[in-house]
């Protein structure tokens, strides 16, 4: 297992080197003057000189050639050092972590939501297949799956909070502010993972290994609960991993929506304000977070699938 | 004394392509320590009047007759009424053993199942009852392996796993479904000198479906021989091989390889659409024209000896 974990790390470290090396490509293709982007978010546009703008460009670094811009930056990096923001001078590193836990809630919660309603939703549908249950599910399914997750959350903000005022409409704070936007993350994935487990079971169910189960004499909730559903969990924890990058794209605009201070948040007004050093600090925070809880998900297979040994371990 | 008696069992249901007819009008007796086999071709039926016993077919499969065991028919009886018999009074052990475990559970917790089900044994006790199974079914190191899963164990062993979790409740009845397909020969040989010991030892009766001439042969005292849907001959052991009267049983005979590897010419008719009249006719060479239209019953040609045919009216 060592080994394994090992392994993936250096994997892991490619992808992440992959992951900066895009965000930085991107950011310095993007259209308009960094620069003066940065000049005019610290002076103001009225009294702004040419002067100020190139003094910026030579004290951020932004005259040297581009890979070299890179190489300084991941140097850095890699000893800790994320850079201070171009706009307010704070440490990135700082801002993140001040940030982090905002989003993490958001996400976990969001993730919980998404899985109470999937997976026994998905076991009912599977289990009468065909049945008005199955039906009316897998159209709520349908329908979670192709609204766009800022539409549902500004339909639920205009019901819930402008019209019945029963959550604040955004901000954060107690349990109430994080409802509505952990059940608009929450229902795109539940949409989708519901589907998931569904077919997932009914794949298992149509196993020989659950007639041998019924040969016994065990009861269906048994039969399902015992032997089918840790069957059918494997390829459902798979894409939960993946789902979770999905949480993290989208909080990127349901923070904004729902004003939710978290990494989201934070990196849209930091693209706003072409803050490199935070856009490449926060990608790469966001980054390492997936690939981890990846790790996680492959590690969580051996505990699933008796079968599942990485090299070297039984 | 019969401890199992089908009769007029009719198992039909329907597919895209048609009605698919899987038994029909089947009448069968087991004795109390009886092994009847059920011998026929791949797709004849034989494994869907195992599942049929145990009600464990589908809810669109339409079952009729009567299927008495101990006087009680097990088609009246309701959902929790047929789980009581089920891995208690009758025990199935299904063929391919890799895909009939589950892979995610031990071996130990799979063949400790029905005895924490219906004797209602707490952990310790249902381990320690099926190390002794496990041993029984000569299953070397059963301490250590109750804890490993069905992959770790290799095919023979496995078939011993499932003989160990269908004999845990000392069923009354036995329902091996192709119990060495797939198993190299001599992993065979063994299976079946295992099956013969456990039954002698615990004087359970077993239904044994096979195409396996050679397994039926060692392990049965009756046979019947189906046909699509139907038995068109049943006989004790030694008359089957001795003294075979359907053409259909004699052509299967033939296609043995130690008696000439013979095949019967054309190829056995789907469960959709089967003949009228004689249901072998197409491929009998001794066929009339009666055997196109009228179906033979079933017709008593010596002690406990039936076949379905009309050479011998």
């Amino acid at each position: 297992m060592l080994t394994f974990i090992l392994k993936r790390m250096c994997l892991m470290f490619i992808v992440i080197l992959g992951v900066t090396m895009m965000t930085f490509l991107i950011m310095h293709f993007t259209p308009g003057d960094p620069a003066e982007m940065i000049a005019m978010a610290r002076y103001g546009v009225d009294d702004l000189t040419q002067e100020d703008i190139e003094w910026i460009r030579v004290q951020e670094g932004l005259d040297a050639p581009l890979h070299i811009q890179y190489i300084k930056w991941l140097n850095h990096a890699i000893h800790g050092d994320l850079g201070c923001s171009l706009i307010n001078g704070q440490p990135v590193l700082s801002e993140i972590l001040v940030r982090f836990p905002a989003t993490i809630k958001l996400a976990a919660v969001s993730m919980l939501v998404a899985l109470i309603i999937a997976i026994p939703v998905g076991i009912i549908s599977a289990t009468r297949q065909y049945s008005l249950t199955d039906n009316v599910s897998m159209m709520g399914a349908m329908l979670g799956v192709s609204m766009p997750n800022f539409w549902l959350g500004l339909l639920l903000i205009l019901l819930f909070s402008v019209h019945l005022g029963w959550f604040p409409v955004c901000g954060y704070g107690g349990f109430e502010y994080i409802i509505l936007p952990a059940l608009t993350l929450g229902t795109g994935m539940a949409a989708i993972t519901t589907r998931l487990t569904r077919s997932s079971m009914l794949e298992v169910l149509r196993q020989d290994y659950i007639r041998t189960a019924r040969a016994k004499g065990l009861s269906e909730k048994v039969v399902i609960s015992k032997h089918a559903l840790k069957n059918a969990l494997i390829p459902i924890v798979t894409v939960i991993g993946m789902q979770f990058g999905r949480v993290l794209e989208g909080a990127v605009i349901i923070e904004t929506i729902f004003a939710w201070p978290g990494i989201g948040k934070l990196l849209v007004d930091s693209i706003y304000a072409r803050d490199f050093a935070m856009i490449q600090g926060g990608v790469l925070f966001v980054a390492v977070i997936f690939v981890i809880v990846n790790l996680v998900v492959d590690i969580s297979y051996t505990y699933l699938d008796p079968r599942i040994r990485y090299e070297g371990v039984k | 004394m019969t401890l199992l008696g089908i009769r007029n069992l009719k198992v039909y249901f329907y597919s895209e392509d048609g009605m698919v007819r899987a038994v029909n009008d089947v009448d069968l007796d087991i004795g109390e320590g009886e092994t009847l086999g059920i011998i026929g071709e791949t797709g004849c039926g034989k494994t869907i009047l195992g599942l049929s016993i145990l009600r464990l077919l589908s809810e669109n499969t339409k079952v009729e007759g009567r299927i008495l065991y101990k006087g009680e028919d097990l088609l009246k009886l309701s959902e929790d009424e047929m789980r009581k018999i089920r891995g208690k009074e009758i025990a199935m052990i299904f063929q391919n053993p890799l895909s009939s475990m589950n892979p995610v559970l031990t071996v130990g917790t799979q063949v400790a199942e029905p005895v924490e089900l219906h004797q209602h044994l707490d952990n310790q006790n249902a381990k320690e009852k099926v190390i002794e199974m496990l041993k029984s079914v000569r299953i070397p190191l059963p301490s250590k392996r109750v804890n490993e899963y069905p992959h770790e164990f290799s095919g023979g062993m496995r078939q011993r796993a499932m003989i160990a979790m269908g004999l845990i409740c000392m069923p009354s009845l036995i329902i091996a479904d192709e119990p060495t397909t797939g198993l190299d020969v001599t992993t065979q040989a063994q299976i079946v000198e295992l099956m013969k010991e456990v039954l002698k030892d615990s004087g359970t009766s077993m239904l044994l479906i096979t195409h396996d001439l050679g397994v039926a042969a060692e392990l049965c005292d009756h046979m019947a021989v189906m046909y699509p849907g139907e038995i068109v001959e049943y006989a004790d052991v030694r008359n089957i091989f001795k003294n075979p009267k359907h053409p259909y049983t004699r052509g299967f005979l033939d296609s043995l390889p130690g008696r000439g590897l013979k095949p019967i010419p054309g190829i056995s008719p789907s469960l959709i659409n089967i003949p009228e009249g004689c249901k072998f006719h197409p491929r009998c060479s001794y066929a009339t024209g009666r055997c196109k239209k009228e179906r033979p019953q079933m017709k008593k040609v010596g002690e406990k000896h039936f076949v379905r045919c009309f050479l011998y009216d």
